[in-house]
């Protein structure tokens, strides 16, 4: 009986994908433990309900990811007016929405409900996808984007911009509109340097030339950068780094946790990391790949690609070739509401694969 | 529409994938170029700056800018001194501690207090000073002992000081340890970076209103340190800017003048520029001493100031509101004169009541001032002509008009938490009773507005503002405190701009007429206010007020008889010199009894030491910059 039981448990699981992710929360852990002890109980917790979440994402037919997707996208579009207009500053950022017995992120949402939507969308109008309709989900993209950047999460607003651009390049955009779209940036590149809010200029010239802000967002850059580089190929050791044990590097447990983890295990715990997170993308891509519909090729392959950018842009922040925005490092860092969203994007890629069969035994 | 091939989609689909994944693959393989590149080419330069020195950020403070008045009296300013200071999280023991250090350097009961109050408040790796403003040789016998203290340490600190102590201390405010909502109001500003290792911020006045002005720009300096957290050498350093300095319209003098002529009264008193609404005093009485609050005020202290039945810590200038009594009437007078509904040579007679609506509304002196014109009305400041005045224009009419003299709304001075006072007019009933009844505008209310009595409440410098516009011929500039701020680094000194804020379009004739009539309020034998002006060297316009606390309900007011706290307040406005004013004035004496005992003699101290440079004959000196009893 119990193993019938586990069998119901474990059957909408698909086994690759789920090795990889518990293999990434195994090597998490061990690094959360050496970064910030007193938080494992906590971070252990985080991972239960995450995977929780994610088994029951995981039986949810596609069929009705679709059905859900629309809505979902206008709810969450909706919190984040809700956001804008009453929600709590702390910090200076206006991100939470005060529900009294709790504390929602709408932003987080977003993170999910944006390439559903998109993906909804190219499927609905999947028999003629004209510059219209591109130019449509440009828009749909552009609205929760601006509404998140304006919070201001520039972080968030990123991935999302990505999830969304992920969508449209998978449909089908022209390489030649790409082109031209990359070509448009670069030319406009100068008026937006001119639009641009200070703090978020002297973010970039801190990027170039880290020394020019030691106090500020320069200071985080200095202090990982000596901890990766001095971590060399074997690492000092778990738990010996000395520059994340002596509190040199801020935020070691989440937005820099990756200078800890370079630190400590070197190069080759660096390596290990990336060939997890390259297998992860694989494995999505295969996803995608074999996904039966539009909606779940589209959803399963800007999925992959977000993990992808996740791990992409806070690697990259860390080690000072990226700028600085408030990213984590995902199966990583500590944290609970990163985790569910996480494992909502696994379940998602599981379920896209377990119904890949358009006729259901 | 196109048939579309779904295998032909299938592929170009897939090798979008590949392009993604092979995209992904050279991105990893550009971040492990740079790994690589830190980890084994770089290798041994990082592992030199981690491993044998670390860098250390220290933030270098900037100093504060300094408040002046406007013949360059420094009203606060900042000094240097040693204090001594505990790291918790670096000290086992911390009473053990304390004991120690009390053998070798005096630390008193308040100290201790006072540090434990900070223990509570912080974060867990600043330091928390123990005892501030060492002397040289505490200093010296510590510094000797040092190694017996890991986790203590002296550290030198600039401290805020105001030289007039308890004067002027509502509108410079005073600064604080920094809280959280500090913190909040700096990060919404992104000047986190900036206030790194600042642990003072203003907490109100101006000190908070320009607080990121007065700031300044912190410096900093990267020094490597040894494994004991020891600096070993500087890097390099970028000195701090100091901040802004506040050059006030404040003339620091006649601050003391007027806040010594309260005497033990409390009260509010604002003095304005007509022609630029710069605020030459802002007084509200009692004051308090700011210079207690610099290294966190003792606890005994805070609980004085703020279970005080006078309340000291309240600005009244900004946040008292108060009936104006008679000082209404010329406006009044004036927006019957522009609206045609009287003229000066009016008359009405004044038996020493008005009766309307079967009730009676009694004039102030009993028997009636008999044949009233306007003038006179407002040189005895006649009740029974005013109830009239007000029944014929209307409440309406009344609260358009004068709300262009900024009755009722705030005036948008440099400071904040300002009271906006209240302008009753019908609206405004609907809008804050709930009970129909009340919510009715009932005629007998007009009338009571006519003497500046009724639902009517203004602040001390909404009632100056008024009466600098008057003066002003009816144009009206925003009161303000700072003159101009001086940036430290360049020596530029930007004005604060002085435009009109609005000009009330009023027939000349008519302000000649009030203005005339006022004038004789000070100087015609029969004004209210002509025993306090008698023999000033000036011409002045003024109008002395009245203003109930408690309504005795017809009967007769008899002020020695009445408990203090239920006495009327006593106001006056005045501006001199009448024919090209150069300064306007606004005072409330709170429970001060008639307007013209109480508030005119202070109005006349005030105006004499203005315009002739005479200080008050048997008043000792004001004290010139010493610190104030507080300060140790």
């Amino acid at each position: 009986m119990i193993r019938n039981l586990w069998q119901r448990l474990i059957a909408p699981l698909d086994l690759p994908l789920m090795a990889v992710a518990a293999l990434l929360l195994v090597y998490g852990l061990v690094v959360v433990a050496s970064a910030s002890p007193a938080r494992v109980g906590a971070q252990l917790l985080n991972m239960l309900v995450a995977l929780v979440v994610m088994r029951l994402v995981a039986q949810v037919p596609p069929q009705k990811l679709m059905h859900y997707a629309l809505p979902v996208f206008v709810a969450g579009l909706l919190l984040l007016i809700a956001v804008a207009l009453f929600g709590d500053v702390s910090k200076g950022a206006r991100r939470w929405l005060n529900l009294g017995f709790m504390r929602i992120q709408p932003s987080e949402i977003m993170k999910i409900a944006m390439p559903m939507m998109l993906a909804w969308y190219f499927q609905k109008h999947e028999t003629a996808l004209r510059l219209r309709e591109y130019l449509a989900a440009a828009l749909i993209l552009l609205l929760p984007v601006i509404l998140i950047a304006k919070q201001p999460d520039l972080g968030t607003a990123i991935l999302v911009l990505a999830a969304g651009c992920y969508v449209i390049f998978f449909a089908g955009l022209s390489w030649k509109v790409i082109l031209g779209l990359f070509a448009a940036a670069a030319a406009a590149a100068p008026m937006a340097w001119s639009m641009m809010r200070d703090y978020q200029k002297s973010r970039i010239l801190t990027l170039l030339n880290p020394q020019s802000d030691p106090l500020g967002k320069g200071f985080h850059i200095i202090q990982s950068t000596i901890a990766i580089g001095s971590g060399g190929v074997f690492g000092k050791g778990w738990g010996q780094g000395t520059q994340a044990q002596l509190e040199f590097i801020p935020e070691r447990h989440t937005d820099f946790i990756f200078a800890v983890l370079s630190e400590e295990l070197g190069l080759i715990g660096i390596s290990l990391l990336m060939v997890l997170y390259a297998l992860l993308v694989g494995r999505g891509l295969m996803i995608a790949a074999k996904a039966p519909t539009l909606f779940t090729r589209l959803l399963a392959g800007s999925i992959t690609l977000i993990f992808f950018t996740y791990a992409f842009v806070n690697m990259g922040m860390v080690s000072g070739i990226l700028p600085v925005v408030g990213l984590p490092l995902p199966f990583i860092s500590y944290g609970g509401t990163a985790l569910v969203t996480l494992f909502v994007g696994v379940g998602i890629l599981m379920s896209i694969h377990k119904h890949r069969m358009l006729v259901q035994k | 529409m196109e048939f579309k091939n779904p295998e032909q989609e299938l592929q170009r689909f897939q090798r979008r994938l590949t392009s993604a994944g092979t995209f992904a693959l050279l991105a990893f393989a550009l971040l492990f170029a740079r790994f690589f590149w830190l980890q084994v080419v770089q290798h041994d330069y990082y592992q030199t700056r981690a491993e044998d020195n670390s860098i250390s950020l220290v933030p270098i403070l900037p100093n504060r800018g300094l408040i002046l008045d406007r013949n360059g009296v420094v009203m606060a300013h900042n000094y240097s001194a040693y204090t001594l200071e505990i790291t918790p999280s670096k000290v086992a023991n911390l009473d053990k501690t304390i004991d120690a250090l009390a053998q070798i350097v005096e630390i008193q009961p308040k100290d201790r207090r006072r540090f434990k109050k900070l223990l509570e408040e912080s974060r867990n790796f600043e330091s928390l000073p123990i005892r501030t403003r060492l002397t040289d040789d505490e200093v010296a016998k510590f510094v000797a002992r040092r190694y017996r203290f890991p986790g203590v340490d002296v550290k030198a600190r600039l401290f805020r000081q105001y030289p007039l102590g308890e004067s002027a201390s509502h509108l410079l405010g005073y600064i604080g340890r920094i809280t959280d909502s500090d913190i909040d109001r700096i990060a919404s500003k992104d000047q986190e970076d900036n206030y790194r290792g600042t642990e003072e911020f203003g907490k109100s006045g101006l000190e908070q209103k320009y607080e990121f002005q007065l700031h300044g720009k912190t410096g900093f300096e990267q020094v490597e340190v040894d494994s004991s957290g020891r600096a070993v050498r500087v890097l390099s350093r970028t000195p701090p800017v100091a901040g802004d300095n506040l050059t006030l319209t404040i003339d620091a003098k006649l601050q003391q003048v007027a806040e010594q002529a309260f005497g033990d009264q409390r009260g509010a008193l604002v003095a304005i520029d007509p022609a630029t609404g710069g605020i030459l005093a802002l007084v509200s009485m009692p004051n308090f001493d700011p210079n207690q609050f610099v290294d966190g005020i003792d606890i005994q202290n805070w609980d004085a100031l703020n279970n005080s039945p006078d309340k000291p810590m309240v600005d009244r200038a900004l946040n008292g509101i108060y009936p104006p009594g008679s000082t209404f009437k010329p406006y009044l007078a004036l927006a019957a004169l522009q609206d045609g509904k009287r003229t000066p040579q009016q008359t009405i007679f004044d038996p020493g009541y008005f009766s309307f609506g079967g009730h009676i509304f009694h004039d102030d002196k009993k028997g009636g001032h008999g044949t009233v014109d306007m003038y006179k009305a407002l040189v005895v400041s006649c009740d029974t002509y005013f109830y009239m005045l007000a029944n014929d224009l209307g409440i309406e009419r009344i609260a358009s008009f004068v709300r262009k003299f900024g009755f009722g709304q705030r005036t948008g001075v440099d400071l904040e938490g300002e009271s906006q006072g209240v302008l009753p007019s019908p609206e405004w009933k609907k809008k804050h009773f709930k009970n129909p009844e009340q919510q009715r505008w009932y005629a007998g209310e007009t009338i009571s507005i006519g003497i500046g009595q009724g639902y009517n409440a203004y602040t001390p410098i909404q009632l100056a503002q008024a009466v600098a516009t008057l003066a002003n011929n009816g144009v009206m500039y925003r009161p303000h405190l700072v003159k101009f701020v001086t940036d430290t680094k360049t020596g530029v000194a930007t004005p604060i701009e002085s435009k009109p804020e609005r000009t009330i379009p009023l027939k000349p004739a008519n302000i000649e007429i009030v203005k005339q009539a006022m004038v004789g309020v000070n100087s015609d034998k029969e004004g209210t206010g002509a025993g306090v002006f008698a023999g000033a060297g000036y011409t002045s316009g003024g109008k002395t007020g009245t203003a109930q606390v408690y309504s005795l309900k017809g009967a007769k007011y008899v002020e020695g008889k009445t408990k203090e706290d239920l006495r009327d307040h006593g106001l006056f406005i005045v501006f001199a010199p009448a024919d090209h004013p150069k300064i306007a004035v606004a005072v409330v004496v709170e429970n001060g009894g008639f307007g013209a005992q109480s508030a005119a003699p202070i109005a006349r101290k005030v105006l004499d030491y203005y315009l002739l440079g005479k200080l008050p004959a048997a008043a000792p000196p004001p004290p010139a910059g010493e610190p104030a009893a507080g300060v140790n």
